[in-house]
């Protein structure tokens, strides 16, 4: 009889804690739940906010990195004279690998007309180094931008990336919204 | 000797100058190039047609609700495996499909030892949105484990499904340095919810062992943790899950006060000492030595003396980490980043250093940055007097656990540290 009486206190208690820790629980829950979003969340770039540090091609989980070059066509100029193609110091206008900027020689060059010169990235060659983006920013339109390409990225919980980005341009953003490319994406439709 | 010293103050003095030009420079084009292109896009007169850049979507949102689905599939299934259907062989396949699942299909990301650091960010930083299905896999396996104990050990994590399917030849440990090592879990939660929630770091994603086996590719460091891990664990089983997982501690506590539990014989017990051997993880608790809990008298007097000593113990740990907090708050970027600028202006010629220069080209003022760093700070304090308190009463806690005797008559599965695997089951004689 003092068994059963004594087992039947220790459940009480078991039980009493028990609905405590769910109402814990439960509060916990609905405190999230206040900033609850439906939406999925993405890692993306800001172009503008990017200062080419070329962390991208290194710190990045994936190798090579998820982080890819890609070019918004409409703002190109179709330079023969390429910032993000040529090397600064080339010593001709061609597509010979001395002259090349991209260490992975991912971006190819095809001549349309005369002048005009188009400029496609290899995403599978591509490092995502940003040296291409830098010389093309600072000679040029800035047509070329580093974008995290969300086929390889694998969305971790904290991006590796955005810890080390030096000018913070690594954001979550909405799924329904996953890219800033340039053109569309404007420095003044920033969210 | 005061020539050169001119000399060199000219030569800063010019340096900053062509520095200020270069800047002048760069303003004026870029506000130039908000207006209009430097090079103006060509009419083509040839037929070319544009590419458009390739942009692939992410993973759709349905299948991100789809992992919740499996996970609670998985939690139904590990709690019937464990509970009614005493099946060892289930539970084992079932970790089998989690660690395919979760581990390497869904490359160990989502997990629900992650979710801790996205719970604690939100609940501290209101501009931070928790997705519904970081919250369900945060809350389902803790409410599971509330009621069957934690089958989600056994069969739903893929970090646990790792371990336990490499246990080779489980040693046993002694009491004293299970006991001790038992506390790192808790140190390993407390600074995970200080970094999360103070926006610094998530440290539990960060150092995951095993992440980096799962999506095959991983910094150097991490590779050999995930390898040390691993052939650690063939003898010294789940070495993750016992003294490292922070997730563990809630399982933990959850689990002791679960309403079900795996249970070792389905009918009474016949003392035949045959499942103590089967556990890897020295779950299991062994009946009470009559003559070893005899002297009571002793054991009130100590239990007090330790139940006393908590509050010192808090406050010994609270003032501990309000002391150590502006060590740890380096931690974060920004505080870093402020001290630096603030001890060693050097840095600022430093052009190797990208984060200083980034920051200086931005066109942030020091006094901002220094401004978030001290609120930041801040943060560090409250919470290190909380995280050094909480740690100082876990300590506490441990050693008045240590002089704690709970009479136990039969051999039966230690409900915290038990991972409701089901060896033992297979072990016990007793047929229904």
């Amino acid at each position: 009889m003092e068994n059963n009486n004594k087992k039947s206190r220790r459940d009480f208690i078991r039980s009493g804690t028990r609905l405590s820790i769910l109402l814990t629980l439960g509060a916990v829950g609905g405190i999230a739940a206040k900033h609850l979003t439906a939406e999925k969340y993405v890692w993306q770039i800001d172009p503008f906010k990017c200062t080419q540090c070329g962390r991208c091609a290194t710190s990045c989980v994936m190798t090579p990195s998820a982080v890819k070059c890609i070019h918004a066509f409409n703002l190109c100029g179709y330079c023969d004279l390429c910032g993000g193609y040529l090397k600064p110091d080339a010593n001709k206008r061609s597509t010979a690998a001395e002259d090349q900027l991209c260490p992975t020689a991912a971006i190819a060059r095809k001549f349309i007309e005369e002048p005009y010169f188009e400029y496609v990235i290899n995403e599978d060659l591509c490092i995502g180094c940003a040296k291409c983006v830098k010389g093309c920013t600072s000679f040029g339109n800035g047509s070329l931008h580093l974008q995290i390409i969300h086929k390889r990225c694998l969305n971790c919980n904290e991006c590796s990336i955005a810890r080390l980005c030096p000018s913070q341009a690594i954001s979550r953003v909405k799924a329904s919204k996953a890219y800033n490319v340039k053109g569309s994406f404007t420095k003044d439709s920033k969210v | 000797m005061k020539c050169k010293l001119m000399l060199d103050r000219y030569l800063q003095m010019k340096n900053w100058i062509k520095i200020t030009l270069v800047f002048a420079f760069l303003m004026f084009n870029l506000a130039g190039m908000a207006q209009k292109q430097r090079f103006p896009k060509p009419e083509f007169g040839t037929g070319y047609s544009q590419p458009t850049p390739v942009t692939p979507e992410p993973r759709a949102l349905a299948l991100e609700y789809t992992d919740v689905v499996v996970l609670l599939i998985v939690l139904s299934l590990a709690s019937w495996f464990a509970i009614r259907k005493r099946s060892r062989k289930g539970l084992l396949w079932l970790s089998v499909f989690t660690l395919l699942y979760f581990g390497f299909y869904r490359n160990g990301c989502i997990c629900s030892i992650g979710s801790i650091q996205n719970v604690s960010l939100t609940l501290f930083d209101p501009g931070y949105a928790i997705s519904i299905t970081t919250l369900l896999f945060f809350l389902l396996p803790l409410i599971f484990t509330l009621y069957f104990g934690r089958t989600f050990c056994a069969g739903a994590c893929p970090l646990g499904a790792m371990q336990d399917l490499l246990i080779i030849k489980p040693l046993s440990l002694p009491e004293w340095l299970r006991k001790t090592l038992g506390v790192i879990p808790y140190l390993y939660l407390t600074f995970a919810i200080l970094f999360a929630a103070t926006g610094t770091d998530f440290i539990i994603c960060r150092y995951d062992p095993f992440v980096g086996i799962f999506r095959m590719d991983a910094e150097f460091h991490m590779v050999v943790l995930g390898i040390a891990f691993i052939l650690m664990g063939m003898f010294v089983a789940r070495p993750y899950c016992r003294f490292l997982c922070p997730y563990g501690v809630l399982l933990n506590w959850m689990s002791r006060f679960s309403k079900y539990h795996l249970s070792i014989t389905p009918a009474a017990c016949i003392q035949c000492k045959l499942c103590s051997d089967s556990c890897p993880f020295d779950a299991i608790d062994y009946p009470t030595d009559e003559k070893q809990s005899k002297n009571t008298k002793w054991g009130v007097n100590r239990f007090l003396v330790y139940a006393l000593l908590i509050p010192l113990w808090i406050f010994i740990g609270g003032f501990a980490g309000s002391k150590a907090h502006t060590w740890i708050s380096k931690a974060n970027p920004t505080v870093y980043l402020a001290e630096l600028l603030l001890s060693k202006p050097e840095v600022r010629n430093d052009q190797k250093n990208l984060d200083v220069q980034a920051f200086l080209s931005s066109g942030k003022s020091l006094e901002t940055l220094v401004k978030e760093a001290t609120v930041i700070r801040q943060k560090f304090y409250s919470g290190g007097w909380i995280a050094g308190g909480f740690i100082g009463l876990v300590i506490g806690m441990t050693l008045l656990g240590q002089v704690v005797y709970r009479k136990k008559n039969d051999y039966q599965p230690h409900k915290g540290n038990c991972f409701s695997c089901g060896r033992c089951m297979n072990f016990c004689p007793v047929k229904k």
